[in-house]
């Protein structure tokens, strides 16, 4: 059935589909109305979970991951500066290896405040071990949502949602709700392999020595480094299994079969453009003027930022002229984050295409299709390669 | 960018419901076959009474570019006040048209090159019994009347399950009512 709504529902709505039993969550724009509508949900009993409310988003993942060592299935979703305030237990949740789902209604970090868009707080938990996908529209939200628990449970890590606040959060538009028996087929109710249990307790992740050393049993356990090593290992892993639930979502929904990058008139391009999230959609009209216009041009969306997709990525950009990547964060004093990462996937092939980066609507700022038309025409026909210092679009000072 | 898509702008104020009035819009085009929609609400800092816009894309095909209105094909103005205080009309489209919740009449306004629509939805919307105010299901009669664009009667039924369990009925009559005494006029 398709309903119009904000991209805050549709992501509401996969979370109630997913089943999930474990709602943690603070309020802050503009993930809130995400949070009013599960706590909706659960009051007036259309949800089966409890909804625990918390002072903060440290303790909205504190219980997320109490939550999930318990052997349920936990969901909590945030934005910016409270995606900061619960970066102690992010890296502690991937750590522990629990399969959580959080969405992140992606938004600009403080000083000076900001409420509107941009990727800089999920880019800045990049390394914390968590998958994180990005949606460009609301079929996408809902789907990846009900696809993030199943990725989750089955690598045992955490999973981001990442999606554009206000752009997609906020927006209104027509999305087809699931059916939950396709849902429960396609996602069976988490079983862990091991739960607290108050009859048989049991230390967790407590000082692990740098060494492997025996455990209480006897056996000889792992020491930090192994498991690191085992964390990064199975999040390499991921890509496989990203592909595979993909095919699964796909066999039982008819969605999907692009998990890693949606191409759109990519095949034949001479320059492809690369970006995340709503932006590449908003690129596909650029992209059907160019065309007319007779550029060979396409656009690239990645969905997949980690485990970062190295191998899809070197084969999808081979054999272009030109890489423009477009992207709405910065590592300061550096490039785009998305840029370096393409920059390193590229490393190594044969005749590695131009690429330059370009930098765009951070905390908001305007991206005009009008402007992003001038940018891609522009950068197609300079044909430069520019692998150092990102260009920026919209600044007006 | 694309000529499929049909571009309307929403001005109000914090408050009117604005918002609800596009998205009722919204899901009447939706039922009448257009599959692509967006409505997509502009935040600033808005608080009650201040100013705020609405961008609402229509199209038979899927939407992806979602930035806001720059140069619609139509203007709904929920208070005629706003005319004053701002160029509701910037961007229109050269023929466009501009919607106004005013007493007065099409003449008194003066948008060279525009259609122009007006109608009192304040007092029809108190003469369906609706309380002083709301105006925001009233002006999607005038809409109806105006742009030529959804039937009557797939709006009323869209406003009617947006309002389920508050006055329904009497939100869909303002909208018809407003619709009888819609007055168009301007440059065609």
């Amino acid at each position: 059935m398709h309903i119009i709504e904000a991209g805050n529902v549709a992501a509401a709505m996969g979370v109630k589909l997913a089943g999930v039993q474990v709602v943690a969550a603070y309020p802050i724009t503009p993930q809130t109305p995400l949070t009013e509508k599960l706590s909706e949900l659960v009051d007036s009993r259309q949800m089966d979970a409890q909804y625990i409310p918390v002072e903060s988003e440290h303790s909205a993942l504190s219980v997320c991951i109490a939550a999930s060592s318990a052997g349920s299935r936990a969901f909590t979703a945030t934005s910016a500066n409270g995606l900061l305030y619960m970066n102690e237990q992010i890296h502690w949740a991937a750590g522990a290896r629990l399969p959580i789902v959080m969405c992140v209604v992606n938004r600009g970090i403080g000083a000076p405040w900001t409420v509107w868009n941009d990727h800089q707080d999920a880019m800045s938990q990049r390394d914390t071990g968590w998958i994180q996908i990005y949606c460009c529209d609301h079929q996408q939200i809902i789907d990846t949502v009900i696809q993030a628990f199943a990725i989750a449970e089955t690598v045992r890590a955490p999973v981001m949602v990442c999606y554009d606040g206000y752009i997609l959060s906020h927006t209104y538009m027509p999305f087809d709700i699931p059916e939950q028996a396709d849902v429960e087929k396609f996602l069976p109710a988490f079983t862990p392999d091991w739960a607290l249990n108050p009859q048989c307790p049991a230390n967790l992740n407590t000082v692990t020595l740098p060494e492997p050393r025996a455990d209480v049993r006897g056996n000889t356990a792992p020491g930090y480094m192994e498991i690191r090593h085992n964390l990064h290992t199975d999040l390499r892993r991921t890509i496989d299994v990203i592909a595979d639930t993909d095919a699964k979502f796909k066999d039982v929904f008819g969605r999907g079969g692009q998990p890693f990058i949606e191409s759109y008139f990519c095949d034949d391009a001479d320059h492809v453009v690369v970006c995340l999230g709503s932006l590449s959609y908003q690129m596909r009209d650029v992209i059907d003027e160019l065309r007319k216009e007779g550029v060979s041009v396409g656009v690239y969306g990645l969905r997949l930022y980690r485990p970062f997709p190295d191998r899809a990525v070197a084969e999808a950009l081979g054999g272009k002229n030109n890489v423009l990547v477009f992207e709405k964060a910065l590592s300061y004093g550096y490039e785009g984050p998305l840029f370096s990462d393409i920059k390193a996937a590229l490393y190594g092939t044969d005749n590695p295409p131009r690429i330059r980066n370009f930098i765009l609507g951070l905390g908001g700022r305007e991206i005009r299709t009008r402007d992003l038309y001038q940018a891609v025409k522009t950068a197609c026909s300079e044909n430069q390669n520019k692998p150092h210092d990102p260009d920026f679009i919209g600044l007006k000072m | 960018m694309r000529d499929d898509i049909i571009e309307i702008r929403w001005h109000g104020r914090g408050g009117q419901g604005a918002i609800t009035a596009a998205k009722i819009v919204a899901n009447a085009a939706f039922t009448s076959g257009y599959g692509g929609v967006v409505m997509a609400p502009t935040f600033g800092t808005e608080r009650r009474g201040a100013p705020v816009l609405t961008s609402l894309k229509i199209s038979k095909n899927k939407i992806y570019d979602l930035s806001p209105i720059t140069e619609p094909d139509m203007v709904l103005v929920l208070d005629h006040l706003l005319v004053e205080e701002m160029d509701v009309a910037a961007g229109l489209k050269p023929g466009g048209l501009i919607i106004i919740n005013s007493p007065r009449p099409p003449e008194a306004f003066d948008f060279p090159g525009m259609k122009i629509a007006t109608a009192d939805v304040t007092t029809m919307a108190a003469n369906a019994g609706l309380p002083t105010g709301i105006v925001n299901t009233g002006i999607i009669g005038a809409f109806a009347k105006a742009a030529g664009l959804l039937d009557m009667d797939t709006l009323a039924g869209a406003i009617e399950a947006e309002f389920a369990g508050k006055n329904p009925e009497k939100n869909a009559e303002a909208a018809r009512m407003t619709h009888a005494h819609t007055l168009t006029g301007g440059s065609a």
